[in-house]
Parts: C-alpha cells; sequence; structure tokens
C-alpha cells in the first residue's frame, strides 16, 4: 500500500479502508458513491431524511443522566445518549433509512442485508416495509437461535430471512453470504450494509448517517451541563454506533473517544472479538483494517455474548482513529458487560441492549478512574428487549414465570 | 520476461485452439492427496493448473468450491502447503498459477509471496478480490519476480475500466463468464462471448472464461472465442461425490480428457 494508491480513489483512512472486491461489484460501489455523494449536498434528499427521523424514527433520541448507575461510576456524571428509544430500538434505523432511501434514487427494488444481533435486520426489513421496497435478511444460523425475537420481527415486517449455516454461522458469514447474493445480483439489488465496514462508500456513508448521533449529543450535553464531556464512549463491533457517536467530537482535542469492545472470556483466552485490541491488519469483507486472523491470513472465529459485537472485524476509521491516538479502545469482558446491563437495569429501570452494555461497563471503569468532576457521555445504542432470552439465562432467570 | 503461462498460449495460439486451465484447492481432500489430484490433472492433459489457497471467507465461491476450502482448513493447509502443491504441478511440466483472496498474500508478505511462486516456478497469481486501486505493491512485486499478475472481469465492468484493469494484467485476463459465484452450471451464459470481445479490445493478451464450465460440450463453446476455458467446481465435486478418492481421481481424469477434447473444438 504506497501514497499513490490512497490518491487514487476516497475511502482511505491513513493506510485503512479502500476497495478489496472483486471487480463485478465496483459498478455498483462507484454508483453508490455518486448517489451518496449527490445526496448529501442534496437539500431535497436531507430534508426528506430529516423529516423521516422526525416524524418515523422520533428523532432528536433524548439524553438521560443516569445518577443512581453514576454511584457505581466514581460519582462522575452520567449522560446517556437514548439511541434505544428510537423506532425499531436501536440507532441502526437512522442508517436505514438514508441508504433505503438511496436505493430508490438508483432505482433498485431490492435490498439485502446481513444481521448479527438482528437489529440491523429488523431495522433494514422496517425501511424496506414503509418504502416498499423487497428485503432479504441474511442471518448466521447461530444468531437466529440467540435472537429468535428479533427472526420474528423480521417476518413480521415482511422480510425473508435466511439462516447461513456456512463456516462459523454468524455475522462474518451472513456478510459473505450477502456479499455473494450481491455479485449474482448487483443490477436490481442495494446491499444495505448495516456497519461502518465494506469497502468503499460503506464506511464513510453509514459514518454519515449516522453522525446525527453525536450531533445532537454534543448540543444536548452543552446544553445541560454548560461545557463538553471528558469522555464520549461507546461500544464498537462494526463500529458504527460508535463513529456515529464520535464523529463531531473528532476536533474537540480535549474530549477522549473510547470504544468498548467485546472481550468475550477475556483477551488473553483467545475467545472473544476485540479486534483493535486483540487482532492486527489485514482484510476483510473489502476493507483494509484491524481484523482477527491467524498466521495464514485466515480469519479466526470471534466470540462474545453479545451477538451484534460478534464480528472479527471493525470498521476502518476505528482502525485510524486508534492507530493516530485520537480514539482509545479497550476490552470489556461478557461477565463485565453483563454485570453493567444488570445495574443499569436495576439502578435507572432502563434495560439496555447487551452490546451497549458494554459502553456502560466502560463507563463504570473510566469514570471510577476520572471521578466526579468527570462527565461522561454514553451512546445507549440499543434497548435490550431483544437480549431477554440471553440474560435471564445468563442471570438464571427462569422464563417460565417461575 | 515471459512465464510458461505465457509460451503456453504462444502454442495454443499457433495450434490455433484454447488452454484447459484446472483448478483445486490446495489441502484438498488432503494436502497429501492434493498432489495426487494434480497428477490427475497432468495425466488427463490439462494444459495449467491453478492451485487455490484455501481462504475462510471466499466471497467469489460457491457452495462446491466452499466446502472444499473448509476441507483443507480444517486439514491445516497453510501457504507453505500452497506453495508445495504449486511446485508439485510445476515440477510435473505444467505452467502453473496460484489463486487467492486478497488477505493471506498480505498476512504473508506481498514480496515473500511473489518470491516463493517465482522459486517454485509458478507463472502467477489469479487474485479476484484486489482491485487495481490498491495493486501498486502487488505489481511491483511480481513485476520484479518475473510472474504474471492475473484480474478477474465481469460482465459488469464497463469499457472503461476494463482498459485500466487489463493494462494491469500478465499472462491471460480472466472474464468471468457470469454475475455469480464460481460452481458449475446447465448453461455458460451467453454474455461471456460479448465480454470476452469487449476485452479484446483493450488488450491482446489472451483471455480465459471461468464460472460455470463444467463439459466437454460447454468447453468448445467457450473454446470458439475464448484463448483459454477455466474449469473448477466440477473438479472438486468429482471428488466431492465419489464414493472413495481413488474412483474421484479418475473420473478427474476422465473429465480432464473429455474437456481438453472441448478446448480443441471437438
Amino acid at each position: 500500500m504506497s501514497a499513490t494508491d490512497a490518491s487514487e480513489i476516497l475511502g482511505h483512512f491513513g493506510p485503512y479502508g479502500g476497495r478489496f472486491v472483486p471487480e463485478a461489484l465496483i459498478g455498483a460501489l462507484e454508483e453508490l458513491d455518486a448517489a451518496h455523494q449527490a445526496a448529501m449536498i442534496d437539500p431535497a434528499f436531507q430534508n426528506e431524511l430529516a423529516e423521516l427521523h422526525r416524524t418515523y424514527t422520533g428523532r432528536p433520541s433524548i439524553l438521560t443522566e443516569a445518577k443512581r448507575f453514576a454511584e457505581h461510576a466514581g460519582g462522575a456524571r452520567i449522560l446517556l445518549k437514548r439511541e434505544d428509544l428510537n423506532h425499531t430500538g436501536s440507532h441502526k434505523i437512522n442508517n436505514v433509512l438514508g441508504q433505503a432511501l438511496l436505493t430508490k434514487k438508483m432505482g433498485k427494488k431490492r435490498i439485502i442485508a446481513e444481521t448479527g444481533a438482528g437489529q440491523h435486520g429488523v431495522a433494514s426489513a422496517t425501511a424496506a416495509a414503509l418504502m416498499g421496497l423487497e428485503c432479504v435478511v441474511y442471518m448466521g444460523e447461530e444468531d437466529t437461535k440467540r435472537q429468535a425475537l428479533n427472526v420474528a420481527r423480521m417476518k413480521m415486517l415482511g422480510a425473508e430471512v435466511i439462516p447461513v449455516t456456512s463456516g462459523s454461522r454468524t455475522l462474518k458469514d451472513a456478510i459473505n453470504e450477502a456479499m455473494r447474493d450481491w455479485v449474482t445480483n448487483v443490477e436490481d439489488t442495494h446491499y444495505l450494509l448495516g456497519t461502518v465496514a465494506g469497502p468503499h462508500p460503506f464506511p464513510t456513508m453509514v459514518r454519515d448517517f449516522h453522525k446525527i448521533i453525536g450531533e445532537e449529543a454534543r448540543e444536548q450535553v452543552l446544553q445541560l451541563v454548560g461545557r463538553l464531556p471528558d469522555a464520549v464512549l461507546a461500544c464498537v463491533g462494526g463500529g458504527s454506533n460508535a463513529i456515529g457517536i464520535f464523529h463531531r467530537f473528532i476536533t474537540d482535542k480535549d474530549v477522549r473517544l473510547i470504544g468498548l469492545e467485546a472481550g468475550g472470556d477475556g483477551v488473553e483466552t483467545g475467545r472473544h472479538a476485540a479486534t483493535i485490541t486483540g487482532g492486527s491488519p489485514g482484510v476483510l469483507h473489502g476493507t483494509r483494517s484491524y481484523v482477527l486472523q491467524d498466521a495464514n491470513g485466515q480469519t479466526v472465529e470471534s466470540h462474545s455474548i453479545s451477538a451484534g459485537l460478534d464480528y472479527p472485524g471493525v470498521g476502518p476509521e476505528h482502525a485510524y482513529l486508534h492507530d493516530i491516538g485520537r480514539a482509545e479502545y479497550r476490552a470489556i469482558t461478557d461477565k463485565e458487560a453483563m454485570d453493567a446491563f444488570s445495574l443499569l437495569c436495576k439502578t435507572e429501570g432502563i434495560i439496555p441492549a447487551i452490546e451497549s452494555s458494554h459502553a456502560l461497563a466502560g463507563a463504570i471503569k473510566v469514570g471510577r478512574e476520572l471521578g466526579p468532576d468527570a462527565i461522561l457521555l454514553i451512546n445507549l445504542s440499543g434497548r435490550g428487549d431483544k437480549d431477554v432470552h440471553t440474560a435471564a439465562q445468563y442471570f438464571g432467570i427462569a422464563l417460565d414465570g417461575q | 520476461m515471459t512465464t510458461p503461462l505465457d509460451q503456453l498460449f504462444i502454442k495454443t495460439r499457433a495450434e490455433n485452439r484454447a488452454a484447459l486451465i484446472a483448478y483445486i484447492p490446495a489441502g484438498f481432500p488432503t494436502i497429501k492427496d492434493c498432489h495426487r489430484v494434480i497428477q490427475a490433472f497432468v495425466d488427463g492433459g490439462v494444459d495449467a493448473i491453478e492451485i487455490g489457497f484455501p481462504y475462510s471467507d471466499p466471497v467469489m465461491d460457491g457452495p462446491t468450491i466452499q466446502a472444499a476450502a473448509v476441507t483443507a482448513l480444517n486439514n491445516g493447509t497453510s501457504a507453505y502447503d500452497v506453495l508445495d502443491a504449486l511446485e508439485v504441478s510445476t515440477t510435473a511440466g505444467v505452467p502453473s498459477l496460484v489463486m487467492t483472496y486478497w488477505n493471506p498474500i498480505e498476512k504473508f508478505g506481498v514480496e515473500k509471496f511473489a518470491h516463493e511462486i517465482a522459486a517454485r516456478g509458478g507463472s502467477g497469481v489469479i487474485h479476484p478480490d484486489i482491485t487495481i486501486e490498491e495493486s501498486s505493491s502487488w505489481l511491483a512485486a511480481a513485476d520484479k519476480e518475473g510472474i504474471n499478475p492475473i484480474y478477474v472481469v465481469a460482465l459488469s465492468t464497463s469499457d472503461e475500466r476494463l482498459e485500466r484493469v487489463t493494462s494491469k494484467c500478465g499472462g491471460f485476463v480472466y472474464a468471468a463468464s457470469i454475475m455469480g459465484v464460481t460452481g458449475a452450471r446447465a448453461t455458460v451464459s451467453s454474455g461471456a462471448e460479448g465480454l470476452v470481445s469487449r476485452i479484446r479490445t483493450t488488450t491482446d493478451l489472451p483471455v480465459a472464461v471461468g464460472l460455470g464450465v463444467s463439459t466437454r460440450e460447454q468447453a468448445r463453446d467457450v473454446a470458439a472465442y475464448a484463448d483459454g476455458v477455466i474449469v473448477g467446481s466440477a473438479f472438486v465435486k468429482a471428488i466431492l461425490d465419489a464414493p472413495t478418492f481413488e474412483k474421484g481421481l479418475t473420473k478427474v481424469t476422465e473429465l480432464a480428457r473429455e474437456l481438453a477434447f472441448g478446448v480443441r473444438g471437438q
């Protein structure tokens, strides 16, 4: 990778990003790139999306101060950006509405999507229903079992859910299968990728659709406390909710940006999904970034209690923010995440997604490090209804009412 | 500098026929038995051999080659096993290539990979998922070692882009006959012929067609307009479907013989 590579096409973040895809997809990626760039400066598109967010998504999402939770986080002020209150229950709706509008602009009739936890699949199925598009969702067979409720939701919304039985049967393999579908049906199909990974323009485009999170939150924090937060925290799987809340703060040099990766059983055990903490630079799913891989460049299976973070790659912009030292990435174990999950339930009456619970666990640690003068902004990226089964099993709560 | 692959196409063009290029993933069905498949290719009269580098996330491959890749990875196939299989093939006197997704090359070391290919007598590498925009380090390494960098182009590739991609190619241009993944199909897309003629307006390099070819008749049809016919899944399937590996080997040789007639217009 030389400097001339980076100058040839956009979509590089330092040495990361780019396009590593079959030629069959280049035309579609160029078309998408052009549509995205046009939409970003098209007032009509922006108005249409803003109106949808106001009347359908429920934006702006509110900021909630978690005072009782904060007592366990060194007394730091804990401000939760409530993406869990969006329609469909997570930040994912921001991106799918944007991409679904672009799909219509490109004259395509069918969207395909991958999903891990099912949040992006549900959001995609929702947008497809709203805009009259055909929708096929690829989901690892393992995940369809972990997230059966979301499978039912997608079907109710009219989407076809295809369980993927290849490889590790999780998100990584769902993306492979979606890419194979796209290579075959690219003429009438848009691949509605759900995170800030994949070939250019996806990392940039998906970020652009999520950056509203940080833009709103920055204003809300200033209004509430009169200054910027000391740190912004978010969980990182592919990294879409994290980039969404980080982006507006990147130029605020005194605001620490902290991404919390899924540490699974602990990074030292090898059973984790902490790609930046425990991986190395490589190419996966069309982009260069950090990857969990072995000595032969084979992708290593990731492990996390959270299906939405169970991915052996990460968005290229995160890789870059890490390398230049602008953002920090730490691993949170399954246990730490579940403890934080339980704590938020019992102190604030909010059931968070297990994904977001990684950010909450990070807030407990960072709050204790910084003490009571600190102000922490946390992206509560999703609600935990979908995780009730997993959490009940984890905490030994019977589901039959006994 | 010409590679054995370059020389092959000079020869087949002089004979007014297409070359038969056969694919097998290294490590399939086992690391050692893969070497016997290579011999079966040679016995059946294939003109060139592609050794696949099995990869965990093969987005261009259909179920047949995915299954072979899983087997090969479960066998612990490493980069050196791929290179060893390549050497078995070159030692048998056949122009030989490696086909691989990009990440294993990057992990092994771009220059080191090119060097090892050349050191073992390999002619080049087919790399379906690296774009010309990301290729400068690879092209420099391939050039230094005198091996052919082979890009795969698609029906959807624009004329303008074809020009740019084929200008970076060596050995031959790989024309994907259909929009889709690898795997035997009942018919080879009629679009392939159009793609080959579009490619020819941009380059004098030979053009080989892959994806979906599995029979003598299909090979004959493709050979009428292409310089090479690439067959992969049909060979893998012959081994997967055979009751024993020995029977699979026989089937591979028989299929290669049939296809060899096909590429000669017979």
